[in-house]
């Protein structure tokens, strides 16, 4: 994991600048109206005008990047949060009880294929134009992931380490918290990165459609105005929180699941 | 009274897929005094492990009775620790935290658990290993903190299914020896279930002969062999043919003579 945070190799930087390159060489051609297809250039100029307010040429966006991101990075936070607290409990139940299983896994089974968008009417008359429906979404979203995730972890626990959990006089909730839950730990994460991924594109869906601020928003507002280097700029920012909720989950996980060093793929390439 | 008393047990376990009874064990009575070392000696098949597990309390007899002090066997306790044939330790925790697993689950405090643990790191050698995780020791290494883990309880019964079953045959004779040293500075009983007759000869105070299909006691043996036991010495040598021949088949048996 150490890897993620060097950045000595030089390959990992060609297909980026080859891509931007190409992109830059054709805008300029002339080939699409500039206004359609913005260079990189003027995507960048843009960026930077609605991150820093250099020539207020996004108006009245400019300066207002950290607040957009402020306002989208809240709604992923709070829906994944309770996501995850959420779908690890019930997760956890379902896994090891039989009866919870039967009683509850089949209504969540039929919920699950429900695609989250197709809530946004509902969650817009229930909770009104603001955070709430987009919380509400992001919870859809992380929310089965990291469930069936939970739920595969726990399952696949190893029988012997809960005997011998019994064996050193462990009652059922001790075995819960001290191996059945540290053993599903690695499938808790692959749920978690799954559920980070839902997270970001549910909650730019979300603004949209129902609310009145975050980069979602500024993305459809933009399109509106026919502001395409402001439309790239959001998706390139989308793209960037993505990457950074994501590298954070990989970084709690190797610190959690550092027992596995070595032992696995992935724990051999730190 | 005696430590552990067994009578009358058998086991049938039902074949569900294929509609039948397979009878694992079938009229055992065995007792085990205070400080003895029993082993169970038998080819695989022949119910040893079942036997263990029911001691343990993992498994239930289908007639008969287990008990422990007294005390007819219900469930899993701590007056029984067992040593698995895998070592069977929590891969997150280090040799320490594994040591101490029964104070955790008793809600220890951390100074009191690393404490306690480094005492029995020490008496099966795992000295300057303490923070290591299980997936970086040894077979064998693993199996030595299975066995603190289990000294720890200080269980007056401690149960051991072919633990040293996985390691090769330097390191078994090693941990052989080293179990010994600690059953004898230690005190407590043992049961050790092996399929190795030098193992049991040069482990035990006694030995139980057992054959398979059905599993049943064939001989119990009282081994007053001196310690430590020399694996080449004609005594050792006598009982050992004793026992080949009761594990002999009985068509090879008649074969034979």
């Amino acid at each position: 994991m150490a890897s993620l945070m060097r950045f000595g190799r030089p390959e990992r930087f060609v297909v980026p600048v080859l891509i931007l390159a190409g992109w830059e060489m054709f805008s300029r051609s002339g080939a699409l109206p500039p206004a359609l297809l913005p260079a990189p250039s003027a995507v960048a100029w843009a960026w930077l005008d609605w991150v820093f307010n250099i020539d207020g040429n996004t108006q009245s966006y400019a300066g207002h990047w950290i607040f957009d991101v402020m306002a989208s990075t809240w709604r992923v936070a709070a829906g994944f949060g309770i996501a995850t607290v959420l779908a690890v409990v019930l997760g956890v139940a379902i896994g090891w009880s039989r009866f919870i299983e039967v009683t509850i896994e089949p209504t969540l089974q039929m919920l699950r294929p429900i695609p989250p968008v197709s809530w946004i009417p509902l969650a817009i008359i229930w909770f009104g134009i603001a955070d709430k429906p987009a919380i509400f979404l992001v919870f859809l979203g992380a929310f089965f992931p990291i469930l069936l995730n939970t739920i595969h972890g726990v399952k696949t626990v190893d029988r012997n380490l809960i005997r011998a959990g019994a064996m050193v006089g462990g009652g059922q909730r001790q075995l819960l918290r001290f191996i059945v839950l540290p053993a599903a730990m690695p499938s808790i994460f692959a749920g978690l990165r799954i559920g980070i991924g839902s997270a970001w594109m549910l909650t730019v869906t979300a603004e949209m459609v129902a609310v009145k601020s975050g980069v979602g928003y500024v993305l459809w507002d933009s399109y509106y105005f026919l502001r395409y280097d402001i439309v790239i700029a959001a998706m390139a920012s989308i793209g960037l929180l993505g990457y950074v909720s994501d590298l954070l989950i990989r970084l709690i996980a190797a610190r959690v699941l550092r027992w596995q060093h070595g032992t696995t793929l992935s724990g051999s390439e730190g | 009274m005696a430590t552990i008393e067994i009578s009358g047990v058998s086991k049938i376990f039902k074949d569900a897929m294929r509609k039948t009874d397979v009878t694992a064990l079938t009229g055992v009575d065995v007792t085990v005094q205070r400080n003895e070392f029993l082993c169970l000696l038998g080819p695989s098949g022949c119910g040893k492990s079942t036997l263990l597990n029911m001691i343990a309390g993992f498994d239930k007899p289908s007639t008969g009775t287990v008990k422990v002090d007294g005390q007819v066997v219900e469930a899993p306790g701590s007056d029984r620790s067992v040593v698995f044939q895998q070592a069977n330790l929590m891969p997150w925790l280090p040799v320490w935290e594994n040591v101490a697993f029964h104070l955790k689950m008793r809600g220890a405090q951390k100074g009191e658990r690393r404490e306690k643990a480094q005492i029995y790191i020490d008496m099966v050698g795992l000295t300057g290993f303490e923070n290591h995780f299980p997936a970086e020791l040894s077979g064998g290494m693993n199996q030595r903190v299975g066995i603190a883990r289990a000294l720890l309880m200080n269980p007056g019964v401690i149960l051991m299914d072919e633990p040293f079953g996985a390691l090769d045959e330097q390191t078994r004779m090693e941990m052989q020896n080293e179990l010994v040293r600690i059953w004898q500075h230690h005190k407590g009983t043992i049961v050790f279930v092996t399929h190795g007759i030098d193992e049991a000869l040069t482990l035990g105070t006694h030995v139980a002969v057992m054959s398979a299909r059905p599993g049943r006691i064939a001989e119990m043996i009282h081994l007053d062999l001196p310690r430590p036991r020399d694996i080449t010495s004609p005594r050792f040598n006598d009982v050992k043919r004793h026992i080949l021949d009761l594990l002999r088949p009985a068509g090879a048996a008649a074969a034979h003579s």
